[in-house]
């Protein structure tokens, strides 16, 4: 952890980080869903979308640990930080809120992370490159099922429709959030390590912005958007999904399982 | 998961003596039954309670291991448990897809689940207050369900025959995920050890409830037997399950809680066997009656997310009839 500058330094695995508790949070919530979805159908595909998520934060903490290379384990990374030392966007800690929420959301960070792990194709870290194809796909199922239930609920009952316009209020907010640049993250893209996430706000948009329109559903104007997540500021929601996700490693610290 | 030895079934049939003889000689030939064959009444009855209380089983048994999802302890279990919770709303799935081929819908058959007419497997009806649950369902529930299972894959109806094909392999991969999950606990810390001997006592009467009430006491089990629906007695298939487990469980090191366990070398023709001590038949009916620790909240938890997802599918089907109605529209428009 020596050079700062590149490969394997103190900024190339804080970003590592911040995007593995993207996708451990979102699992996370996702995987609350299981068992108690609107119908059975769904409880197999949230289930499915989490595995997905899972297995990617898996891979990318395992990375991680790999670089550090000072004995911590992905699972002391996924499980033993403190609160501020998880670095997710605010976004993907959201409760799940409604059925509609929980699409929408899925919605929002697919269309950003599947044009991102494709941009990782390209980067000068061989472990990424590696990860990045299967990825992608993944999240372009998930684009497909979250922005098909969102064009349902958003074009389906007088009931279905309200709670989607509700979702968009409560999440457009956070959605600014994805395309910040931490210090650490710039200077990975300076490095090729990690892609620059402008570029792909135009396509972003154009993409929600088309689905909304078969949903009939506007972007809200955002004049205050909510970040924080990638300097350790969390939501109060936060501290309690912490408190089950770490529950057995605080409870019964030092054990194999 | 699974069906307990089937609750309440009524076999009762109305057909003429040569259409039930026909019917049987079928079955005496092994031949497969489908959906669209002629059959008795009481069989199709039979069929659609057995394969819909199984169903259940499979749905409402998502919830007690689905309470560890969150809490799971590391990445690697975490994905496992909620891969195998998944399985089980799949096993569910299909399930309720053949018995859909007897003519009953899954809507009609999930109200008759959360009105109490229709029944589940009593064991989801204990809670899961330890992580070392978790093992401990996967080796005993799973293990008893394969039990169970195994001999289903010669069902005579086929798509239930064919359904358990499927879901018996998930099963098996279940229960030794369970059977390591507890191995371990026990090669862990005294409090991990002393967390899986705590539940090893908790699930290992519920586990040989599973079978259903002894085969005297079982009305409905010899006319299932001569359909070839079932295949074992609920006896047989517990001997098969006490003889299977005691060995695993003394492997890695705990101890069964029957202080009357013991082996037997005169059992089973002389290959040997274990005895084991009496059941609390009261119980058992306690929990099949609803009077179990978790039966009101395990329904309560399905009628939540059945009554919250209410208006999710409302919307999908107002969606869908609007798309059919522009298309055709467009369609005639286009004329
Ligand atoms: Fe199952
Ligand atoms: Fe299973």
């Amino acid at each position: 952890m020596t050079n700062n500058q590149s490969y394997g330094g103190a900024d190339h695995i804080e970003a590592l980080l911040a995007l593995a508790d993207d996708h451990l949070i979102l699992g996370h919530r996702l995987s609350e869903w299981c068992g108690h979805a609107p119908m059975l159908e769904e409880d197999l595909s949230l289930p499915n979308m989490a595995l997905d998520l899972l297995g990617q934060a898996r891979n990318l903490f395992a990375h991680v640990a790999n670089l550090e290379n000072c004995g911590k384990s992905e699972d002391d990374l996924a499980y033993l930080r403190s609160d501020r030392e998880y670095k997710n966007c605010l976004m993907v800690e959201r409760p799940n809120g409604d059925f509609a929420h929980t699409m929408l959301r899925q919605l929002y960070f697919a269309a950003f992370m599947q044009p991102y792990w494709q941009a990782m194709e390209d980067s000068t870290d061989d472990t990424l490159r590696a990860l990045a194809g299967k990825a992608e796909k993944e999240m372009s199922y998930h684009i497909r099922h979250a922005g098909e239930w969102v064009v349902r609920l958003g074009d389906g009952t007088e009931e279905s429709a309200h709670r989607m316009v509700n979702a968009v209020v409560a999440l457009h907010p956070y959605t600014d959030e994805l395309f910040e640049i931490s210090a650490p993250l710039q200077n990975c893209i300076e490095h090729g390590l990690l892609p620059d996430p402008t570029p792909i706000r135009a396509p972003w948009q154009a993409m929600i912005e088309d689905i909304f329109s078969q949903a009939y559903l506007t972007i809200p104007d955002v004049p205050f958007p909510q970040e924080g997540g990638r300097h350790g500021r969390h939501t109060e929601d936060f501290g309690h999904l912490l408190s089950e996700l770490q529950y057995m490693q605080r409870a019964y610290p030092g054990m194999a399982w | 998961m699974y069906s307990q030895g089937l609750i309440g079934a009524d076999s009762e049939t109305e057909e003429s003596e040569e259409f039930l003889a026909a019917f049987q000689a079928r079955i005496d030939r092994e031949e497969k039954i489908e959906p669209n064959d002629p059959m008795p009444q009481g069989y199709r009855k039979t069929l659609v309670r057995q394969i819909g209380q199984h169903a259940h089983s499979e749905i409402v048994g998502m919830l007690p291991e689905g309470n560890w999802i969150t809490r799971a302890p590391t990445l690697r279990r975490k994905i496992a448990l909620l891969a195998k919770v998944q399985d089980e709303g799949g096993h569910g799935l299909y399930l309720y897809c053949a018995a859909e081929t007897l003519g009953v819908s899954r809507e009609q058959m999930t109200e008759e689940l959360l009105s109490g007419k229709a029944k589940y497997s009593s064991i989801f009806n204990y809670p899961t207050p330890s992580w070392a649950d978790i093992g401990a369902i996967g080796w005993l529930v799973d293990g008893a369900a394969i039990m169970n299972q195994v001999p289903l894959c010669r069902c005579s109806f086929g798509p239930y025959a064919r359904a358990m094909v499927r879901v018996c392999k998930e099963e098996s991969f279940h229960q030794r995920q369970g059977y390591e999950l507890m191995m371990t606990l026990t090669e862990g810390t005294d409090a991990q050890r002393e967390m899986a001997q705590d539940a090893l006592n908790r699930w290992w009467w519920p586990s040989l409830m599973m079978f259903g009430p002894h085969d005297s006491e079982s009305s409905n089990s010899d006319q299932s037997m001569l359909w070839k629906i079932k295949r074992f007695s609920n006896d047989e298939l517990r001997q098969k399950f006490v003889d299977a487990t005691v060995p695993q469980a003394e492997r890695i090191g705990l101890t069964v809680p029957d202080p009357d366990l013991k082996w037997n070398p005169e059992k089973n023709d002389g290959e040997g066997g274990y005895d084991f001590g009496a059941i609390d038949w009261d119980e058992f009916w306690r929990v099949v009656k609803g009077g179990g620790p978790m039966n009101r909240d395990r329904i309560a938890a399905r009628t939540k997310a059945w009554e919250d997802g209410a208006w999710v599918r409302e919307a999908a089907l107002a969606h869908a009839e609007k798309r059919k109605q522009r298309m055709q529209a467009a369609k005639v428009a286009a004329e």
